[in-house]
């Protein structure tokens, strides 16, 4: 199997946050009963003429800044002819000789090795083709209306940004990379809501794969329509192995589509290269060109939130969060905002601590409860309440955890509020502490006298004992010290 | 360029148009006569001017992102040869 280099290149359509539809004044709500949202435009009645939605442009422009793509002063829009009834029209109207966004790239972030361990990330740039506007088709439903198809054209229409890479990368676990680090793009720039139940975010994969060393790719397939990223991994494994075995059993591979069964984990061939499609794409007589100008694209630039890699490269350096936690708190604009949210009520001073707080336990918690950091029972600001206390010594990092657990459970509104009302605040008075180690001490002659014939482990036990009766409260630090001063006097 | 009877047929089928065979002779005369226009405006030298994309030389005018449009199912599909439960029903498609 080590001969042969895989080759993907990945095609994702994006559908865009607007309120109505890329050319008509139709709702795109999701849900709503068949064809109500499907008005004389979508349904292609005759004499209507497309109209061109600003906020789909906008988006475009929004994910053409974001990937360093140039965005086209001037764009096309074409028609892309076939029959299909979900495709009233006859056509699809989309751009293909000049795309609105051209060329660009976005950094990933590959697991390599043993990832469930987190063995290492290695960084990679795949390179984008082209992003271009087009609208979506309706849905077709084959079940049973007395042998015939029903047909939905509340979905025709709907904006959608096709997103098309370099065939860059060279493994499943680089597809799968760059279709989270663009979902989680699209959301963060706001273009896209990133729902794949609801087919907000769906991707196709050209895989193919080659002889090492050879130059031509190999002849592709295309996986239509994986809609989750454990599918896409899924598929693309299937996909490699099964075109490496026939091309080693001396069959060539014809260019084809294909479909991943989740259920048998197979693809399958869904229409050959022989049938397929001649578009006999043309410029859309219907609209004009679409003209960006730089004042436009400005405007658009000074709206958009701090990118991801910017963000890192910033909490780097104020912060002096290492890349990985860079990376990590900025995995989602959800989580971004957590953490710029917490540091904000906290201080800069704690952001570190608090990066360690939400990558540690409060991931661990919201992954055990499948809750997103979004509806997260702990708030940004009550966080940054109980790291403040922590890093004030008013409890310690393991009172910190019992804090933490009361607040997921909705015990008080605030650390300070549950440290008050359980009386988790740390023991400092040294007359405090020092009347209880002399109880201890009384208590537990046999351990003071094994300490004193040379046993370590006897001062341990003697610490242990004070913490225990403080309930965890004394600074362990300040046990250790004053133990050691009594015994040693 | 000159088309053949066989590429009239590709067209006819890509169109979903059916032609007998007189009809397709008469279409490719037709085309024949229109590629035929298409080659002298080809002839004509056009370095270093850029191609229009649409016979008007005007822009897009871009609409605002509003919902403008109301429920009119109920009037579009009573046009509709065949519905049901809101949905339009076609020939089986199987793909």
């Amino acid at each position: 199997m080590s001969q042969w280099e895989v080759v993907i290149g990945l095609e994702t359509h994006a559908q865009l946050q607007t309120k109505s539809k890329i050319f008509s004044g139709s709702s795109i709500a999701f849900g709503a009963e068949p064809n109500l949202q499907a008005n004389a435009v979508d349904i292609a009645l005759p004499g209507v003429l497309p109209v061109l939605n600003r906020e789909a442009v906008v988006c475009a422009i929004k994910f053409g800044l974001a990937i360093g793509a140039s965005i086209a002063p001037r764009s096309v829009f074409a028609r892309k002819n076939y029959f299909y009834p979900d495709l009233p029209k006859g056509y699809q109207i989309s751009q293909f000789e000049i795309p609105v966004v051209q060329g660009g790239g976005l950094a990933i972030r590959v697991p390599q090795g043993d990832f469930l361990r987190g063995v290492g990330e290695q960084e990679k740039f795949v390179h984008l083709t082209r992003a271009h506007l087009e609208e979506d088709a309706g849905k077709s439903l084959h079940e049973d209306f007395h042998g015939r198809t029903g047909i939905d054209l509340n979905r025709a229409g709907t904006p959608l940004l096709e997103i098309v890479t370099e065939p860059d990368m060279r493994s499943s676990a680089e597809a799968v990379a760059y279709a989270r680090a663009l979902h989680a793009l699209v959301q963060w720039i706001g273009i896209c809501d990133g729902n794949m139940q609801e087919g907000s975010f769906r991707c196709d994969a050209n895989v193919s794969v080659r002889p090492f060393g050879q130059k031509e790719f190999g002849t592709r397939r295309e996986i239509k329509n994986l809609n989750s990223f454990r599918f896409m991994q899924q598929a693309i494994d299937y996909e490699v192995h099964w075109q490496i075995n026939e091309i080693e059993e001396g069959r060539a591979i014809r260019q084809a589509t294909v479909l991943f069964d989740p259920d048998t984990g197979e693809t399958r061939a869904m229409r050959s290269k022989e049938d397929a499609h001649d578009y006999r794409y043309f410029p859309d007589p219907d609209l004009l060109p679409l003209e960006i100008d730089a004042a436009w694209i400005a405007e658009v630039k000074a709206g958009m939130p701090e990118l991801p890699q910017a963000m890192q490269a910033r909490f780097q350096a104020d912060y002096g969060l290492s890349a990985y936690d860079a990376a990590i708190v900025t995995a989602s604009r959800g989580m971004a905002d957590y953490f710029v949210t917490a540091v904000a009520a906290a201080g800069t001073a704690n952001a570190k601590t608090i990066a360690n707080w939400i990558m540690g336990e409060l991931a661990a918690r919201l992954n055990r409860n499948d809750t997103s950091i979004e509806d997260s029972p702990i708030g940004a600001t009550q966080l940054a309440g109980l790291v403040m206390r922590i890093a004030d010594n008013t409890i310690s990092n393991n009172i910190a955890k019992k804090v933490f657990e009361a607040l997921w459970n909705g015990e008080g509104q605030s650390a300070d509020e549950i440290i008050e009302k359980q009386g988790l605040k740390q023991i400092t008075d040294t007359g405090a502490i020092d009347s209880i180690i002399a109880e201890v001490l009384a208590a537990n002659p046999k351990s003071v006298e094994e300490y004193r014939a040379g046993k370590e482990k006897a001062f341990n036990a003697l610490v242990g004992q004070a913490m225990k009766a403080t309930k965890g409260k004394a600074n362990p630090q300040q046990v250790n010290e004053l133990l050691k001063k009594k015994l040693g006097g | 360029m000159s088309l053949t009877p066989e590429d009239v047929s590709r067209i006819a089928l890509l169109s979903r148009i059916e032609l007998s065979p007189a009809e397709r002779e008469a279409t490719r005369e037709q085309l024949n006569g229109i590629l035929g226009f298409i080659e002298q405006l080809q002839a004509v030298d056009t370095a270093g001017i850029e191609p229009m994309a649409h016979a008007v030389d005007v822009v897009q005018r871009l609409r605002p992102d509003v919902v403008t449009e109301t429920d009119r199912r109920a009037e579009f599909q009573a046009v509709a040869p065949e519905t049901e439960a809101g949905l339009y029903l076609v020939p089986k498609v199987i793909e």
